[in-house]
């Protein structure tokens, strides 16, 4: 794809993870959707800038956070709105919710509510990716609470040692949950750790869009060569709370407005004016379809059925419908 | 006295034991700075300082872990899982290690830990945050498991935890953090305020564990339960008119069989209602102690009434949360048979 497309494509790409967040806000407000919801605005280079090397058929992982990872690798976004407002339509029919969204077909193989969870499960997914001998690889998103898991220790280690096709993506936000990466270790670069475990690693800055495709670019080619795991970390910041609803008092209100001059869309729109003629009606433009397809997706959410009661108990078991 | 809802009242527990006991300390997720994802522990790292209430990293494992050999050391932590959800990566700390300390050291080093953690559903959670796995702790030799349904039952049951030589696994409704919760989500939600059972000590009291707490006296039929569903039960009872005899548990392991047992010779008939899935669920427990000490007085079949046996849906939170329609049907059953 010549340069100028491709800077417009990852444009409308951010914006489709912008208005789908806001979107989620909005209804939760209205409470069309109910739950626990935790955005991830601000964060979007990350997700798209990672994805936007990936092939369908490679696989990607999320955390509680993973809505953007799911829009940015390619999953519907009205099934995706569905099975968060708990729609019959939704990937799941409503069983799984915000925190568990699985799109088989985008390659989303699964988020999950447990900090770190996913990250032995990306061993996995890498693993018979390289069995497959399809040049396929495995992406797994986590932050920086689930740095100082066992779990995040014991898989760095499985997949440098079996040089898997898998690449970590540290989204780095300063937080876990509520409380200061600070409190948590004095390792605050994580790529740290996995140069301990011999792997390629890089920390940059996640609100850079370029930056994150470039980085991720390499490391994705690394890994489909078969050469090993890479280790990408990404400084950034949510702009919301924990979760929606959460007044996030343990934030400084100007370390907000400093992440706010750094919000990722505004930024690579600046940059993309000059380097690749970006004009303001495009931009616009772009914006606004963006939201419209979320609208969309909306509407379709609202418009869907409720699951049939009688499915609950489906899919618990093989045999069991 | 003061009114309190039950993170008061727990956090009371807390303050009290710390004051008290300069062994007693607290850590888990978030627990410190911020004072809990639920605010539990909100202003104790202030008042105590972060020697004794402090943060730890996202890492159950260990934070359980650390309780362990804190205990050996004579301190006497209370650790805080932040969702019962959470807890499995600590489950070989606190099976293979907490549980056996007094048995593998012929009784000479042992395990005084408290692990709280707030379980259950009703606040739309999904799979990962909505879960009641007492019965996998009850499952555990060695380990106590407490569950509380009230403000003042709550700080006399964690003060007796905490105080307790042995691990205890505390569990807390979260859907009864804010008021007592009767299975009904279209009602509006009732706060604590007014309740007779919100009315909780400043000072430190103990309610004892093993002991359960008959709530609502009966003839008709018995009522086992424990933590939201104790309300859930009293709202059943008081929708259908029968005149059931309602037990509120408190303590799982060790369970209260002479009051069951005596509940049930004078009734004839028992019903046992729980949140969590009901295949191999602690009714099953339940079900079976009845039937070993009141066999030849039952009336009727024992029922159950339990959460589906299903990871909890996030379409289907009020279908899969036993509410008192079920519980009432079950009732009828008994008391019909």
């Amino acid at each position: 794809m010549p340069e100028a497309a491709l800077h417009r494509e990852l444009l409308a790409r951010m914006w489709l993870n912008r208005a789908f967040e806001e979107k989620v806000s909005e209804l939760y407000a209205s409470r069309v959707i109910t739950g626990l919801l935790h955005l991830a605005i601000g964060q979007e280079a990350v997700a798209v800038g990672a994805c936007s090397h990936l092939r369908t058929d490679d696989w990607v992982l999320g955390g509680h956070r993973s809505h953007g990872h799911a829009v940015a690798k390619g999953a519907d976004v009205k099934r995706l709105m569905a099975e968060i407002a708990g729609r019959a339509t939704g990937y799941c029919g409503g069983k799984g919710g915000s925190m568990h969204l699985v799109a088989m077909d985008a390659g989303f193989v699964t988020a999950t509510g447990v900090v770190g969870g996913q990250i032995p499960l990306a061993l996995g997914a890498a693993f018979a990716a390289k069995e497959g001998g399809r040049q396929q690889v495995a992406v797994v998103f986590f932050g920086d609470g689930a740095g100082q898991s066992g779990a995040f220790h014991e898989s760095l280690n499985i997949a440098s040692l079996w040089r898997l096709p898998l690449v970590f993506v540290c989204e780095n936000n300063g937080y876990a949950e509520f409380t200061p990466l600070s409190a948590h270790t004095l390792v605050e670069r994580l790529a740290r750790h996995a140069e301990t475990y011999g792997m390629p690693a890089h920390t940059l800055d996640g609100n850079d869009l370029l930056a994150v495709h470039d980085a991720m670019g390499k490391a994705v080619s690394q890994a489909r060569a078969g050469k090993g795991p890479v280790f990408v970390e990404c400084l950034t910041h949510r702009m919301r709370g924990h979760y929606e609803g959460d007044p996030a008092k343990y934030r400084e209100l100007s370390q907000l407005a400093e992440w706010k001059e750094k919000d990722p869309i505004a930024r690579f729109a600046r940059m993309i004016e000059t380097r690749s003629g970006l004009t303001a009606a495009e931009h616009g433009a772009i914006e606004a379809d963006a939201r419209a397809r979320i609208e969309d997706a909306a509407q379709f959410a609202i418009a869907s059925p409720w699951p049939d009661a009688d499915e609950a108990d489906t899919q618990v078991s093989a045999g069991h419908g | 006295m003061a009114a309190m809802n039950m993170v008061q009242a727990l956090n009371s527990a807390m303050d009290v034991m710390l004051g008290r006991d300069p062994d007693v300390l607290i850590f888990g997720e978030d627990v410190g700075y911020f004072g809990g994802v639920f605010r539990v522990t909100d202003g104790l790292q202030k008042k105590y300082g972060r020697e004794r209430v402090f943060d730890t990293p996202i890492t159950e494992g260990g934070i359980v872990a650390l309780a362990v050999g804190m205990g050996a050391y004579g301190l006497r932590p209370i650790v805080e899982i932040q969702f019962a959800d959470y807890i499995y990566p600590a489950m070989d700390q606190l099976i293979s290690e907490a549980a056996r300390l007094r048995y593998r050291s012929g009784a000479e080093w042992f395990a005084p830990m408290t692990v709280r953690a707030p379980c259950g559903g009703g606040i739309f959670g999904g799979q990962t945050h909505s879960q009641s796995p007492e019965a996998l702790f009850t499952h555990v030799s060695g380990l106590k498991t407490v569950i509380p349904s009230n403000p003042y039952d709550a700080k006399g049951l964690l003060i007796s935890a905490i105080e307790d030589d042995d691990p205890v696994v505390f569990l807390e409704p979260k859907r009864l953090y804010n008021g007592p919760f009767g299975g009904r989500p279209d009602q509006p939600a009732k706060s604590w305020a007014g309740h007779p059972d919100a009315e909780v000590p400043l000072e430190h009291y103990r309610v004892p564990l093993g002991k359960a707490n008959i709530v609502r006296a009966g003839q008709a039929a018995t009522v086992l339960a424990y933590g939201t569903m104790v309300h859930v039960a009293l709202a059943a009872v008081a929708e259908c008119g029968i005149d059931a005899e309602v037990i509120d548990l408190r303590t799982l392991s060790p369970v209260d069989v002479e009051t069951i047992a005596a509940s049930v010779d004078k009734t004839g008939r028992c019903v046992i209602v729980h949140e969590a899935t009901r295949f191999s669920g602690y009714g099953g427990e339940l079900c079976a102690l009845v039937q070993e000490h009141c066999f030849y007085r039952l009336e009727a079949p024992i029922e159950r009434v339990a959460g589906w046996d299903t990871p909890y849906p996030h379409a289907f939170e009020w279908q899969y949360f036993p509410g008192p329609d079920r519980v009432v049907q079950a009732l009828r059953r008994v008391v019909e048979a």
